[in-house]
Formats: C-alpha cells, sequence, structure tokens
C-alpha cells in the first residue's frame, strides 16, 4: 500500500473516531440511556406512609415475586412508653393486603416499608463466590441468575433481610428496583402504585432530581448506619426504634 | 553445548508445560463468557438481560397521553398526585392495545384499602369508619377521581 504522507494525516482523526467506537464496547439495551450518568437510590418518607400494601401487590405483579416471598414489605410499628428498644413490629403477609385498624392507645403507630437498599458497598455482592450477583455501574444491586447456584451466602449477608432463594428457580432473587423499569426513563412499580408518595425513586447523580433538596433540608437516615454499607434508601423521619 | 546434552527431558517438560497452558486458556476463552468482566467480576450482559425484563405498570404518562378528560378531573381534587394504576392495578397490556378492556373497580372494597380508619394512619390522613356508609359503595356520593363532595365531588 502506497501511503503519502498527507493521506496518513487525513486519515488519522477517522482512525481515532473508529477507535473510540471500538473501545465504547456493544450498545445497551435502552438506547438512550447511560449508565454512567446515574445512581439510582430511594426516598422513603415514612409519614406519608398510610400502611396500604399497594407496593407490595405492585412489585409482586411486576416481578412476578411468588406468594409467601418480598422483594418489598411493609412493616407496622407500635411503641409504648417510649421504650425504645422493645417495638412491636407486625407485618401480616409482608403487609401486602394491609393491616388489620389499630385501636387509639398509649404510644406511637407507624409503618416502615422496606425493600433492598442498593448499598453502595453491599454485603451481599462481597461473599459472592461465583460473580453472580454485583452492583452495577449505575448503582442497582442485581442478580445474575444463570451465573447464581443457589449458596444463599448472599442471603445469609444482607443486613436488611432483603434476599430470598426463589422456591422454584432455586436460585437468589431480590429486588432490582425494576431495573427494567428505570432504564425505560419509568420509576419502579412500587412508586407508581403507591398513593401517598411515600416512596419515591431518586437519581443521585442527576442535579436535577428533587431528592437533593430533600436531602439537604430534612432529616434523613438509613437503615443500620453502623454496618456501613453505604445504603441508598433514605428514610424520612426514622425512628429510633427502627431495625 | 556442554550444559545441554542430556537437558533433553527438560525442553520435553517445558513443552506439555506450554501445550498445557494453552490448552487451559483455550477451554477458559471457550466457557467464560464474552462480556465477564466488562464492569466487573461479573457477566456485562446479565445487566443487559435484568433491562430487557418486560413491564406491567405503563406508567402514569401513559394514561395521560389519552385520558385527558380524567386528567382535568383529577387535577385539581384531593387524588391529583394519585397515579392512574395504583387504584387501576397494572395496565401496561391496555397502554400497548386500548382493546385490552381494565377490570371494573368496586368501590366499596377498593376505597377502604386505604381509608379505613386506624390509629396508626398519619393523623392528617381522610380515614372513615366502618359504618361511614352504611355499606353503600364509596361512588354513590363521592367522585373517586375527585373525591370531595364541596369542591363539587358528588355525584
Amino acid at each position: 500500500m502506497n501511503l503519502s504522507r498527507r493521506h496518513f494525516l487525513i486519515l488519522l482523526p477517522a482512525a481515532a473516531v473508529a477507535w473510540q467506537a471500538v473501545l465504547a464496547g456493544s450498545p445497551e439495551a435502552s438506547p438512550n440511556y447511560k449508565m454512567s450518568e446515574h445512581w439510582w437510590g430511594m426516598l422513603i418518607d415514612i409519614p406519608k406512609c398510610i400502611g396500604c400494601g399497594n407496593c407490595v401487590r405492585a412489585c409482586q405483579a411486576e416481578n412476578d415475586v411468588p406468594d409467601g416471598y418480598f422483594r418489598t414489605w411493609v412493616e407496622r410499628y407500635h411503641v409504648s412508653d417510649g421504650n425504645l428498644s422493645n417495638p412491636e413490629v407486625i407485618s401480616p403477609d409482608g403487609g401486602k393486603e394491609g393491616f388489620s385498624p389499630a385501636k387509639e392507645d398509649e404510644g406511637k403507630y407507624f409503618f416502615v416499608p422496606k425493600l433492598c437498599n442498593q448499598c453502595a458497598d453491599s454485603p451481599c455482592t462481597q461473599v459472592c463466590p461465583v460473580g453472580a450477583t454485583f452492583t452495577s455501574p449505575d448503582g442497582v444491586v442485581l442478580v445474575d441468575q444463570t451465573y447464581c447456584m443457589g449458596c444463599a451466602y448472599c442471603v445469609q449477608a444482607c443486613p436488611y433481610g432483603c434476599r430470598y432463594i426463589h422456591p422454584t428457580k432455586k436460585v437468589v432473587d431480590k429486588c432490582t428496583l425494576c431495573y427494567h423499569r428505570i432504564t425505560k426513563g419509568l420509576t419502579t412499580a412500587c412508586c407508581e402504585a403507591c398513593p401517598t408518595g411515600a416512596r419515591q425513586l431518586a437519581d443521585l447523580k442527576n442535579p436535577k432530581d428533587p431528592i437533593h433538596e430533600f436531602l439537604k433540608t430534612h432529616s434523613v437516615q438509613v437503615l443500620k448506619p453502623q454496618m456501613a454499607t453505604g445504603a441508598k434508601a433514605f428514610y424520612y423521619d426514622l425512628d429510633g426504634s427502627v431495625r | 553445548m556442554g550444559i545441554f546434552k542430556d537437558a533433553g527431558h527438560l525442553f520435553r517438560f517445558a513443552a506439555l508445560f506450554v501445550v498445557g497452558t494453552l490448552t487451559f486458556l483455550g477451554i477458559r476463552g471457550f466457557f467464560v463468557p464474552k462480556s465477564f468482566g466488562e464492569y466487573g467480576h461479573y457477566r456485562g450482559n446479565a445487566i443487559v438481560e435484568v433491562a430487557a425484563r418486560p413491564i406491567h405498570y405503563a406508567g402514569n404518562q401513559a394514561c395521560e397521553t389519552c385520558h385527558t378528560d380524567v386528567v382535568n378531573k383529577k387535577k385539581d381534587g384531593k387524588h391529583a398526585h394519585v397515579n392512574c394504576e395504583a387504584c387501576h392495578g397494572p395496565l401496561a397490556k391496555h397502554a400497548d392495545d386500548p382493546s385490552v378492556e381494565p377490570t371494573k373497580l368496586d368501590t366499596a372494597v377498593l376505597c377502604l384499602s386505604c381509608h379505613t380508619a386506624s390509629a396508626a394512619k398519619p393523623k392528617g390522613f381522610a380515614q372513615v369508619a366502618e359504618d361511614h356508609s352504611s355499606g353503600l359503595p364509596c361512588e354513590t356520593c363521592h367522585q373517586p377521581h375527585s373525591p370531595a363532595i364541596a369542591a363539587g365531588g358528588a355525584k
């Protein structure tokens, strides 16, 4: 091949562009979605939760969660006489059908919706022996069910009890933060179905997301902060008795 | 050549080692998926597979593109911020193909799943005692899309 210096210099930028395309790798499932531009979490506004169980039902419908297993569930706390160390906690069928009415009583009641905290330093992904569970580049803890062998190390490792072994697939299953929805620009099924806005999907990398203003101006806590899991489920007005 | 005189067995051993390594790398290359290690110690395509699952809830925007009449009804009422599918259930199939009819809701059951009175609920939230309607469905008096009677919600 006979390449003059002039032609070589002309071709150089084109070659650079082509090499960039090679480095970029294969395109993703949702063409307009870039993993590097998101960092997902959730805001849970406890004073707004009415314990209707809509989120639990929505999650089961959206993700084909088997009966008796939960990717998200709601707990009702009853703290009497300021006894923070010994609250009465109930969650009948994960709160799926709501809660039977509570009688006016001494002490306080409140609902705590729970789900995978999408930890940035998650204990569950660290113990997987086969690389079947991982934190995606946009901050969602996912499971590769074709790799999982069902050893349940991660089920034991999760301090929040958010994982289970699927009864028929025999592999681990958990909240994906509705990854198939958020990558399409939709919100999660639980947020979509929540009638009071007690749950809000939050994109911590999006400067326009209302989460930033909320975190600046409200008293927000994560569950089990002493575990240093980097949890990204932020609870507003969380009571000290919540475990 | 003095020191290599009797070294033939060493070369044979080295050759065996090289063949063994190449076989291992070949088998490994065949069995480890292409996308493994793309983002970390896992199969990169697993992310794409999770993202490709079908949706069941269409999302409020999809509802509002067609049902503008309901949007107008809702916008000044107490249910303005309640998403359609919070009550109507997952309707992605209906959004894809409007000939798929959503099931009719029974307000005598549905409304109570949120509004049954309970001391556990936040104090500001609208709650009704069991005998509030003496068994009549809520929509006898309340328009579900804008439920306050004073606001013209009554039928």
